[in-house]
């Protein structure tokens, strides 16, 4: 078990930086998921902290020793890959055990662990099979099995789960939530999958562009976005964003088309703000409520447990969801409320978050 | 599911592999046929028939010590000069392979051998290696007389099979570099990851699954060693000194066009076309078993 501490880490190719100074602590035993879209440079810190990407600039420590200068086996990190990796032209127990060979572990203490790690992993039955003649998800816990056996410092997960169907995916997901709640080793998962990230990570770290967004629980990450990108990034369907600015007693929407009635606060008057709300935080009232807005229902998602409303909002789209017994009819009007206390604002220039309004709004003024 | 055209009447399959048929019939099986049947005759050198001699023709070759002799240099050559041109390939893929200063230059460089007319490139040899004036003149000045292709048998081999395995440098190079760079990038990661250093790596990983490549370039590389060394002995060698060199090849060449014995030359192609089908059934016999095919 091991902490990772990350300075100002920075990657680039010739002229082309992808990493632009990350900082990160990651406590020992730590589950930390990265999430990204393709291309913020989540992987290439992932690969960075595992030796196979060299550091351009700044530092990465692992237990307090730097290991910029190391080489990926000096680091004391195993690591799943994307697409498993596993050599084609071993066995399971070969696959599993070819670090202990390395390593030059006897060859009883070698089957005897790669015995154990079989039996945790249920791949018993498996051990004398080539990659080949595996299933998806035989070959993704294979390659969990390669990563365990070496009871590394820190395990990292590259995208372990994206060549997986959606139901294994659940399933591998859980499986590797409780492996770690067992072995407890510090670990660090990249992906884009939002779902797997809020469901896996102790702590997230939503990376954009190469920078870090956001570091914090999923819950937090969840309920005060840091910034517009995390706070359409995190959340399906993704978080309404609606432009404004601020006014004496309320917030013109759109251009001035609409506007909700609310005390003012914080914020000067006159000040462009993106305003967000989540679909969920929506309540669908009758139209032409007061303080509500009127919206036109385009499309309905039925979900079973619950139903996602699309509605046009002046030309904006807007979604809304319930779990409430409503089944608008597609070019019917409906009214939509939000409350103050639901509603996240966001500088219209920088996309950070502003918290001046939450704060000071008691109730709304309708 | 694979797309295949199929034909409601066989008819029409059969008239559009004529051509093909026809062109191998033509440039195969009929010189190869009128071989066999030269091979069991005795052939007049000026022209005016020929006699039906059975297989005497292979009697007196199979009892001729120069032409064992010729069997085992070829066999010699074939060895040495696979071995040095796979390896010396092999080698240089895996360097390039690691992207290493200058592998781009390389890999376009190294394919030019294999382009050029064997008789140039022997002639290249000839001045590079000649005793009296070319670069090995050098250890003639240290050590007069050590190397002379002219007068030492082993000298004249050393020539040919150096001449013949720069060629096949580079068509070996193109097909291991090929071979490495299919080796998924992510399996190279794993094995560092796993804690095998470069040489490890190379030997537990990235070899094992090149060796369907290896096999590939081992039965060109020695079906080609019996049949392209024409133009480089010719050139360098003419077979000589004391028929150190004169391969199966070249002896077909210098015993039917220069002594003019068409029908000994007919007997010793087929027995050279024999001897190139056991090596290969043997290779795909004994030698692929070892071949991880992905």
């Amino acid at each position: 078990m091991a902490s990772i501490t990350i300075r100002d880490a920075k990657k680039s190719y010739a002229k082309l930086q992808v990493v632009h100074g990350v900082d990160l602590d990651i406590a020992s035993g730590e589950f930390v998921v990265i999430l990204g879209p393709s291309g913020c440079g989540k992987s290439t810190l992932l690969r960075m902290i595992a030796g196979l990407e060299e550091i351009s600039g700044g530092e990465i420590a692992i237990d307090g020793t730097v290991v910029n200068r190391l080489e990926p086996r000096e680091r004391g990190c195993a690591m799943v890959f994307q697409n498993y990796a596993l050599y084609p032209h071993m066995s399971v127990a070969q696959n599993i055990g070819y670090s202990l060979k390395v390593a030059g572990v006897p060859s009883a203490e070698r089957t005897q662990r790669i015995q154990a790690v079989a039996r945790t992993l249920e791949l018993e039955h498996l051990l004398d099979r080539k990659p080949m003649a595996l299933s998806g998800g035989q070959r993704q816990r294979v390659a969990m099995g390669r990563a365990m056996i070496r009871e590394p410092k820190v395990f990292l997960f590259d995208e372990p789960l994206s060549n997986l169907d959606a139901k294994l995916r659940v399933q591998m997901r859980s499986e590797i939530r409780k492996l770690h709640r067992r072995l407890n080793a510090t670990s660090v998962f990249v992906t884009h999958d939002q779902v797997e990230a809020m469901t896996l990570a102790d702590r997230l770290v939503v990376m954009n562009g190469g920078r870090v967004e956001q570091v914090g629980t999923p819950a937090e990450i969840y309920s005060r976005p840091a910034s517009r990108f995390v706070a359409t990034f995190v959340g399906a369907p993704a978080m309404n964003i609606l432009e404004g600015t601020v006014e004496l007693d309320g917030l013109s929407l759109l251009g001035g088309s609409r506007r909700l009635a609310m005390a003012r606060a914080g914020l000067p008057v006159g000040t462009k703000v993106a305003m967000g709300i989540r679909p969920e935080a929506v309540r669908l009232v009758a139209p032409g409520t007061a303080g509500a807005l009127n919206a036109t229902v385009d499309l309905v998602e039925e979900l079973g447990a619950g139903r996602v409303i699309y509605v046009d909002l002046d030309g904006a789209p807007f979604s809304v969801m319930t779990s409430e017994a409503v089944h608008p009819e597609p070019g019917s009007a409906v009214g939509l409320k939000i409350l103050p206390e639901d509603m996240h604002f966001f500088s219209s220039e920088t996309g950070s978050r502003l918290d001046v309004f939450k704060a000071s709004v008691p109730e709304p003024a309708l | 599911m694979e797309k295949r055209v199929t034909f409601s009447r066989w008819t029409i399959g059969i008239l559009f592999a004529v051509p093909q048929l026809l062109l191998i019939f033509t440039f195969f099986y009929w010189p190869a046929g009128q071989a066999v049947y030269w091979s069991l005759t005795l052939q007049q050198p000026w022209g005016g028939g020929n006699i039906w001699v059975g297989l005497d023709n292979f009697r007196s070759i199979l009892s001729s010590a120069d032409y064992w002799n010729s069997i085992t240099a070829s066999l010699v050559f074939a060895a040495i000069s696979t071995g040095l041109a796979m390896f010396i390939a092999l080698v240089l893929a895996a360097l390039t392979d690691r992207q290493l200063a200058g592998s781009r230059f390389y890999r376009v460089v190294l394919i030019w051998p294999y382009g050029i007319a064997a008789p140039a490139l022997a002639l290249a040899f000839r001045f590079i290696l000649a005793p009296e004036a070319g670069f090995l003149a050098v250890v003639n000045r240290m050590w007069p007389g050590i190397w002379d292709p002219g007068l030492d048998g082993a000298d004249a081999m050393a020539s040919i099979i150096a001449a013949f395995s720069w060629k096949y440098v580079g068509y070996n190079f193109i097909f291991f570099l090929a071979a490495f760079q299919a080796i998924p990038r992510s399996l190279i990661e794993a094995a560092a990851m796993d804690g095998s250093g470069v040489l490890r790596r190379f030997w537990d990983i990235q070899f094992p699954l090149i060796t369907p490549t290896i096999f590939f370039l081992l039965v060109i590389n020695i079906t080609e060693s019996f049949q392209d060394s024409f133009g480089i002995v010719d050139i360098m060698t003419s077979g000589g000194p004391a028929n150190a060199t004169n391969l199966m090849v070249y002896k077909i060449y210098s015993d039917g066009f220069k002594g003019l014995d068409y029908s000994g030359a007919a007997a010793q192609s087929i027995i050279l076309m024999l001897l190139i089908v056991v090596l290969t059934i043997f290779q795909f016999r004994f030698i692929e078993r070892r071949v991880h095919y992905r």
